[in-house]
């Protein structure tokens, strides 16, 4: 009887698991099962063992014509609930079953600086015509521990993510493969040091050129969380798993406009998990992903062993074709032929698939490959969401851009790389025989100096230390008001200072307030917000932009059925077509390049056609060496309506942030009023230098977020310029008055004599 | 007898009265609209940062700055002068009461306030008992120990270095202890309140009547 208690106990399993996925008894007659089922177990010993097989087989059948009933018409959002699901496999069981052995780093169970993220260093097996071999890899990823409430659902805190970054550097010292596995809703939201925007953006920017090959695997992808160890070489997704910007509980949440506390209607909540484009045939259809690991009907739970065997094989796989590529182009044709020759790439789940991958392949990779492999990610993610948003331009005016790009190239590496470098030499050698002979000069040139000056009447003398000093005496004639003079002035009221309490502030009066005092509270400094055209107005030097790709605008690529609506308001208001300005100007007569995000345009969020903007911004400035400016208006994170090809900005414009300071350039990031999420845990947040405007937000989430996720409140100024300065994520707060000088300041110690400092 | 008599009195206020009658006034001068009716129940600041405010009082409204007021305790609008309503008010001006219930704790403290002498930190630093003072209260209990000044009753820790603190003022029994071995006291903040011996069963009896009377 005891095998028919264990069929028993399966149904049992397998009725609970229809239930979880379709959120109730209702659907299927599942709760005529179950009282089927609990009427059985009651009674197990008043029938015979026949009766009892039948009974137990009939129900076996429906669990199974249901299943596949389920798996027919499944939801995007049964989907999610299948990922979120206790019986379904995680880490661990991958660890145990596709690994032969592993030592977990950094902690073990609940003993661990953060048992959301797990790190062990594992052994995999490669059978070759009955030899075996063992390659060793990292394998990282996030840990949801079927119900164990210390792994916090998978959320990795921001020293978790600290610790997967700690041993990705591990494992390129010791130059073995990493596997990421990602199962997190998303990233647990502390500000802590050291902070989960900032740990993120630190994890993209270091995995960006890791000279190892990184494989991932996506089983539940939310947003930032998923990307601090989702960069990849090649990026596998479960074929039940959902990779998405947003939770769709949280995107119902803000589409809906639904109040703190109160739950979103199930309805709306399965709109926007389809309007969100979360499966794995989405994201292979949008190039977010490149491959799909089949899974069994309503995915793999922790026992699918022919799973765990089918996942060993593609991990391998796909870690083969991704060290192949950057091999000689004749190594990979024969792995091509191979590879047809043994005839398993079609294997599906069904067709157990065969172990042997009848070739040997070392993961070692000499420092050419390495190159090649750092290029070759940088290219896969560059041409990632190329199509999602949009541009006007002909096919002559891409030809004309191309060749003008080339030609402006051949321009620059003739002067700076050539060039330059000569004159650097000429001038270390005058620089040393002058130095030798310098007092000898001196005394010979000095009667005609003084001659000169006494003609020329110029008291200071002549030389400067700096020619770009000029540039700065000029500048400062610039006085506020003088070139613009913001709108919000033009109201004849008093208004109060937030501070007013705390502080004893004075009402201010609004012409004073947006006019002399440029926002700025006379008595405590608060900095009152101001629209972005002022800084445009007042920071750069009189007539010095030049805006870029302008004609980039942001698109609709999901269809969602909203956004097309309201960014062609926000189009018309704003007169421009994207929520970012990219433009060159001078401040004090530096040359620079700037990437400006800011509020008007849907708060700032940062979609397709903006990080296409930034990484254009960022091969301007490395083309021409200029200093690179990130200044914040505003940002509200990533454009959730844009879905993963907003999410994929991340990682994308970071690269081309690492390749613009790699190459020499010197990128600084300034953030004003409110930045927040993605844009901060990815290209911004990555930067060396980060200043603040004062009065202004810097964070991962905001408050109602934290709320909801953490169940812990937190102090009103949580997220200030101030307590960012005090985690160590800023280096400095600016006064908006001083702004532009501190900029130059910024500028010249930061960039040093040459701007662009190395 | 006598001592029924004091100890009716004493409550006896707080018996009929059980509020605190607090006036809202102006911070300046400024057109006024109410948005608080009497018999309004209002919420005071809570939040454990005292980031959430209290009920929207009254509008006022100075240079076309509207700015809204709001109560800082909880309880109910208890009159407000509807006179005033759109009115242009000076500063200072009451322009409406809030009756505050007092509760239990407020007071049990107010009674002690006037009838304990306080014993104050000298300095911003932690507080233990002297050694000898402690081993008497663990031995008899805190309420049966007098101290006249001159006794040292407390060590104060400041960077590591230990400072005996003498006892200054009416001699009495430690009635209340206001701080916990360890924890850092601000300067000013009481540490010990102090009362007469022969006060002592009046105040317990007083207090045993509060906790009884009040919820």
């Amino acid at each position: 009887m005891e095998h028919i208690r264990k069929r028993l106990a399966k149904c049992e399993e397998g009725i609970q698991y229809l239930s979880q996925i379709k959120e109730g008894s209702d659907w299927g007659n599942l709760s005529g099962l179950t009282n089927r089922l609990t009427g059985l177990k009651t009674s197990f010993y008043d029938y015979s063992e026949e009766h009892f097989t039948d009974e137990v087989s009939e129900i076996e059948e429906a669990v199974t014509f249901l299943t596949e009933r389920c798996q027919e018409d499944i939801s995007p959002m049964d989907r999610v609930r299948i990922v979120r699901s206790p019986l379904r496999f995680s880490l661990k069981d991958i660890l145990e079953n596709v690994y032969e052995d592993y030592t977990e780093l950094g902690g073990e169970g609940e003993a661990n600086i953060d048992p959301a993220m797990v790190v062990a260093k594992a052994n995999i097996l490669r059978r070759v015509k009955g030899r075996v071999f063992t390659q060793q890899v990292m394998v990282i990823g996030h840990e949801k521990g079927h119900g164990e409430e210390f792994r916090n659902g998978g959320s990795s805190k921001p020293w978790g993510n600290e610790k997967a970054l700690r041993f990705m550097q591990v494992a390129e010292t010791e130059g073995i493969p990493i596997h990421s596995y990602i199962f997190t809703p998303g990233a647990f939201p502390v500000e802590e040091y050291p902070g989960a925007a900032q740990q993120i953006a630190r994890n993209l920017y270091a995995m960006a050129k890791l000279r190892v090959p990184i494989v991932s695997i996506i089983s539940e992808g939310g947003s930032g969380g998923a990307e601090a160890i989702g960069l990849s070489d090649f990026r596998l997704m479960f074929s039940h798993g959902y990779y998405s910007v947003i939770s769709p509980e949280g995107a119902a949440a803000i589409e809906g406009r639904v109040g703190e506390g109160v739950k979103a209607p199930k309805e709306l909540v399965e709109q926007c998990a389809e309007n969100l484009w979360i499966t794995a045939k989405d994201n292979l259809e949008l190039g977010t992903i490149d491959r799909i690991v089949d899974e069994p009907p309503l995915g793999a739970k922790h026992d699918d062993f022919v799973f765990f065997k089918r996942l060993r094989y593609e991990m391998m796989r796909a870690t083969d074709e991704v060290v192949l590529k950057t091999k000689s182009l004749r190594a990979f044709r024969a792995y091509e032929v191979k590879l047809k020759n043994a005839g398993d790439d079609s294997a599906t789940l069904e067709n157990e698939v065969d172990n042997d991958l009848h070739i040997d392949i070392s993961w070692e990779l000499n420092v050419d490959e390495r190159k090649r492999l750092v290029a070759l990610r940088y290219k896969k993610y560059r041409a990632m969401a190329t199509k999602a948003y949009i541009t006007d331009t002909s096919r002559f005016g891409d030809f004309y851009k191309k060749a003008s790009f080339r030609t402006a190239k051949i321009y620059y590496t003739v002067v700076y790389d050539i060039l330059k470098r000569q004159q650097k030499q000429v001038e270390k050698v005058i620089k040393e025989v002058s130095g030798e002979g310098s007092s000898f000069v001196k005394r010979l040139t000095a009667p005609f100096t003084a001659a000169y000056d006494f003609i020329a009447h110029k008291p200071g003398g002549r030389g400067r230390a700096y020619s770009s000093n000029s540039g700065r005496q000029e500048a400062m004639a610039l006085e506020f008001g003088d070139t613009y003079l913001s709108p919000l002035a033009n109201e004849d009221r008093t208004v109060t200072c937030p501070n007013a309490v705390t502080r004893g502030c004075k009402d201010l009066w609004v012409p004073d307030l947006y006019g002399e005092f440029c926002g700025v509270c006379e008595i405590c400094g608060h900095h009152f917000p101001l629209e972005y055209e002022w800084y445009l107005n007042n920071l750069f030097d009189r007539d010095s932009i030049r805006e870029f790709n302008s004609k980039i605008a942001s698109g609709n690529p999901l269809n969602h059925p909203v956004l097309r609506k309201k960014l062609q308001a926000v189009k018309n208001e704003t007169k421009r077509k994207s929520a970012m300005i990219t433009f060159q100007a001078q401040v004090m007569g530096v040359d620079l390049v700037v990437a400006m995000l800011y509020s008007d345009f849907r708060n700032g969020t940062v979609g397709a056609a903006e990080g296409e903007k930034f990484v254009q911004a960022c091969e301007l400035a490395k083309l021409q060496r200029k200093p690179l400016l990130a200044y914040v208006h505003t940002t509200g994170g990533i454009r959730i309506q844009e879905g993963t090809m907003g999410v994929i900005q991340m990682p994308k414009c970071t690269m081309a942030v690492r390749d613009y300071v790699d190459a020499g350039g010197l990128y600084i990031v300034v953030y004003d009023n409110n930045s927040y999420a993605g844009p901060v845990a990815s290209f911004l947040g990555c930067s060396y230098y980060q200043f603040a405007i004062r009065s202004s937000r810097i964070g991962f989430a905001g408050h109602r977020v934290i709320r909801d996720t953490t169940g812990q409140d937190i102090p009103p100024d949580y997220h200030s310029a101030r307590n960012a300065l005090k985690r160590g994520h800023i280096h400095g707060i600016w006064d908006r008055r001083e702004f532009r000088r501190n900029l130059h300041q910024a500028l010249m110690t930061m960039g040093g004599r040459n701007l662009y400092y190395r | 007898m006598h001592e029924e008599i004091d100890y009716d009195q004493f409550l006896n206020q707080y018996r009929s009265d059980p509020f605190e009658y607090i006036d809202v006034k102006t911070s300046h001068t400024g057109r006024l609209r109410f948005k608080a009716a009497e018999g309004d129940a209002v919420e005071g600041i809570t939040g454990e940062w005292n980031h959430i405010k209290g009920t929207l009082l009254y509008h006022l409204e100075r240079e076309r700055n509207v700015k809204p007021v709001h109560s800082m305790d909880n309880g109910v609008v208890a009159s407000v002068d509807r006179a005033l309503e759109g009115q242009f008010v000076e500063a200072g001006e009451t322009v409406m009461t809030i009756r505050h219930p007092l509760k239990k704790k407020e007071i049990i403290e107010r009674i002690l306030r006037n009838v304990l002498s306080m014993f104050v930190a000298p300095e911003r630093a932690k507080y233990f008992f002297a050694l000898d003072l402690q081993s008497r209260i663990d031995k008899h209990g805190q309420r049966s120990i007098s101290i006249k000044p001159g006794d040292e009753i407390l060590t104060m820790s400041l960077m590591k270095r230990d400072t005996p603190v003498m006892f200054q003022g009416e001699p009495g029994i430690i009635h209340s202890v206001y701080f916990s071995p360890g924890e850092t006291i601000d300067q000013g903040q009481p540490l010990i309140g102090i009362c007469a011996e022969e006060k002592l069963p009046l105040i317990q009896k007083i207090i045993a009547r509060v906790k009884l009377e009040w919820e």
